[in-house]
């Protein structure tokens, strides 16, 4: 059977190789996201999961952008600035500290959420959540979609840093994460080490 | 405090480890008055589960005092005796609101583990391996049981140890067993396996309105308990052809129901179960269903098939044929303990069922090494150990 995890790190290592190659030619153009991260460039996660909560309680949590390095391991920080500004600061390789500034672009209430880094940021990225009540209503439905370049001339550590080698068991470990504290009221351990990957 | 704890296949050692301490706020500690060696954890011993690891505090069966709680459990107070079911659930998941216990989706901090194997985790239990979890056990002086907020019951003093200590795992886990296959007026239902969990299954099936039920093993001993205790006709499968007998018994048209209580170390005289020991002995196939194959083969035409017997992995040589051309109804599965522990000790309150006939052997922790060897190997005619800390 083959592993999961070789196949997403030797997916996410192309994926860098790709970034790598087209940092130059994309510097003039890196300050507009929709540019930057069009195609099949950069890092691009995915990824879905149910919660028996109402639709309002999920969208205002995440809505409320302090929270989302609760569940999101590779965020130090998030801090609103304005209604629809915020500043981040996620784990960079070596204990570096990558930060940057995003706006919500997109907001509809209960439905969406979709936020971009602004011009002169670290690192060029993009998000959306949307939110789906499912089984006739009863569960809520998240779908995550991420996006990352790293600052051009830094090449691929940086994201590579953010997500580990398998980035989309990183970001499933996060939504489950978020589905336990939610639904659950804390994070199920076995011991005082905590262990999460 | 003590603990029982694994160090390989067939290597138990009792050893002393830091006491537990509460890490979530719905968690209680729980200071043990009795705990039990499960069937299951026979599985363990002989090197069956994948995912142990050297150092973990062994054992799922266990009952005893609440001597300290979370700040967000709001249900048990300290100095309240509780049986802990071995399945850690979280009371609020989809699978938790359907009843669906054992398949609670926010208790097994390793699920990922489990999703590679199986696709989808089930609840993380007590003593069971890292990939439901790596919680420490009960073969301890004390444990630490998460949302035990939702799991443990409270029993009343007028009962004793003995009689509710199987609460914790082998009497539900019988129970549903005979429950899943839909028992009605009149049914006859067949009994792989005369261990515990067979025995719970015996007296469970006519709780439920079986009219018979008949009992398969090859110890003489579990054999008359099923007999003497559970009221079955008993067959022994070294003497007799278990399928043309079960044949005769039901006028040709098999049992309503098979319970395969046996699981993945089954043991057979016919030329497949000879197989089976070949090829997992030589680690090229995980299981041993002789059991189950015949369970599938003797059950009646749309009867059901139930399997509280625990599998590990894939099973060669499986009868899927047969099962679909008889259009059988399988059901298996960890047992949805927190459905099953209330109704149980109201039938236990009220005298239907009195869980301690199954224990032969009572214990001090200490002596576990020792005991798992006698339960494995049925010496001393062991079919049930409970264990006291001290």
């Amino acid at each position: 059977m083959p592993d999961p995890e070789a196949i997403a790190a030797i997916t996410a290592g192309a994926v860098l190789l790709t970034i790598g190659y087209s940092v130059a030619s994309r510097r003039r153009r890196r300050d507009d996201t929709r540019s930057a991260l069009a195609g099949p460039r950069g890092l691009n996660i995915k990824d879905a999961i149910r919660l028996e909560k109402p639709i309002a309680e999920v969208f205002s949590y995440w809505r409320r952008l302090e929270n989302l390095p609760d569940f999101m391991t590779h965020l130090v920080s998030v801090n609103q600035t304005t209604p629809t500004r915020s500043h981040w600061a996620a784990k960079g390789p070596g204990g570096m500290k990558v930060e940057w500034d995003a706006e919500i672009f997109n907001e509809i209430e209960n439905k969406l959420i979709a936020w971009r880094s602004l011009p002169g940021s670290d690192i060029v990225t993009a998000g959306s959540v949307n939110f789906d009540a499912v089984r006739a209503g009863r569960s809520t439905q998240i779908t995550v979609n991420l996006q990352y370049e790293p600052p051009a001339g830094k090449a691929g550590a940086v994201v590579a840093a953010l997500f580990g080698r398998a980035p989309s068991q990183t970001i499933r470990e996060d939504l489950r994460t978020l589905k336990q504290r939610m639904e659950a009221g804390e994070i199920a351990c076995a011991g005082p080490e905590r262990s999460r990957r | 405090m003590k603990a029982v704890r694994y160090y390989g296949k067939e290597d138990i050692r009792v050893e002393n480890v830091p006491d537990p301490q509460i890490l979530n706020p719905r968690d209680a500690i729980v200071k043990i008055t009795a705990t039990a060696i499960c069937g299951s954890d026979l599985h363990i011993y002989g090197g069956y589960i994948p995912t142990m690891q050297h150092g973990d505090i062994l054992g799922h069966e266990f009952m005893g005092e609440v001597v300290e709680v979370g700040k967000d459990n709001n249900r048990l107070k300290a100095g309240e005796r509780v049986v802990v079911p071995f399945t850690i659930a979280c009371g609020r998941c989809f699978y938790c609101k359907d009843e669906l216990w054992s398949l609670c989706d926010n208790s097994n901090p390793n699920a990922w583990m489990a999703e590679k194997i199986n696709g989808y985790s089930g609840s993380g239990l007590f003593g069971y391996s890292h990939m439901y979890g790596g919680y420490p056990g009960g073969q301890a002086e004390y444990a630490r049981v998460p949302f035990a907020d939702v799991g443990p019951i409270k029993v009343p003093d007028s009962l004793s140890d003995e009689q509710v200590l199987f609460l914790s795992d082998i009497f539900p886990t019988g129970y549903m067993a005979a429950d899943n296959c839909n028992i009605r007026p009149g049914d006859t239902v067949a009994v792989w396996g005369c261990g515990p969990v067979g025995q719970f299954a015996i007296k469970s099936a006519y709780l439920l309105g079986a009219e018979r039920v008949i009992a398969i093993d090859r110890f003489p001993e579990r054999l008359q308990l099923a007999a003497s205790e559970g009221k079955a006709e008993t067959l022994n499968y070294m003497e007799v052809d278990v399928e043309d007998e079960l044949r005769a018994k039901t006028g040709g048209q098999g049992p309503d129901a098979c319970i395969d209580a046996v699981g993945l170390e089954a043991h057979g005289t016919t030329l497949d179960a000879w197989y089976d020991r070949v090829k997992t002995k030589m680690y090229l196939a995980t299981d041993r269903p002789h059991a189950l194959r015949q369970a599938i083969s003797a059950c009646r035409k749309g009867g059901t098939v139930s399997i509280p017997g625990v599998y590990g992995g894939f099973l060669d040589k499986f009868p899927l044929g047969a099962a679909f051309a008889k259009g059988l109804t399988l059901k298996m599965g960890q047992t949805h303990m927190h459905k099953y522990m209330p109704r149980l000790l109201e039938r236990i309150e009220r005298g239907e069922i009195d869980p301690s006939f199954v224990i032969t052997h009572k214990v001090t922790l200490d002596e576990a090494p020792e005991m798992y060897k006698t339960f494995r190997e049925k010496e001393d005619h062991c079919i049930k150990v409970m264990m006291r800390p001290n």
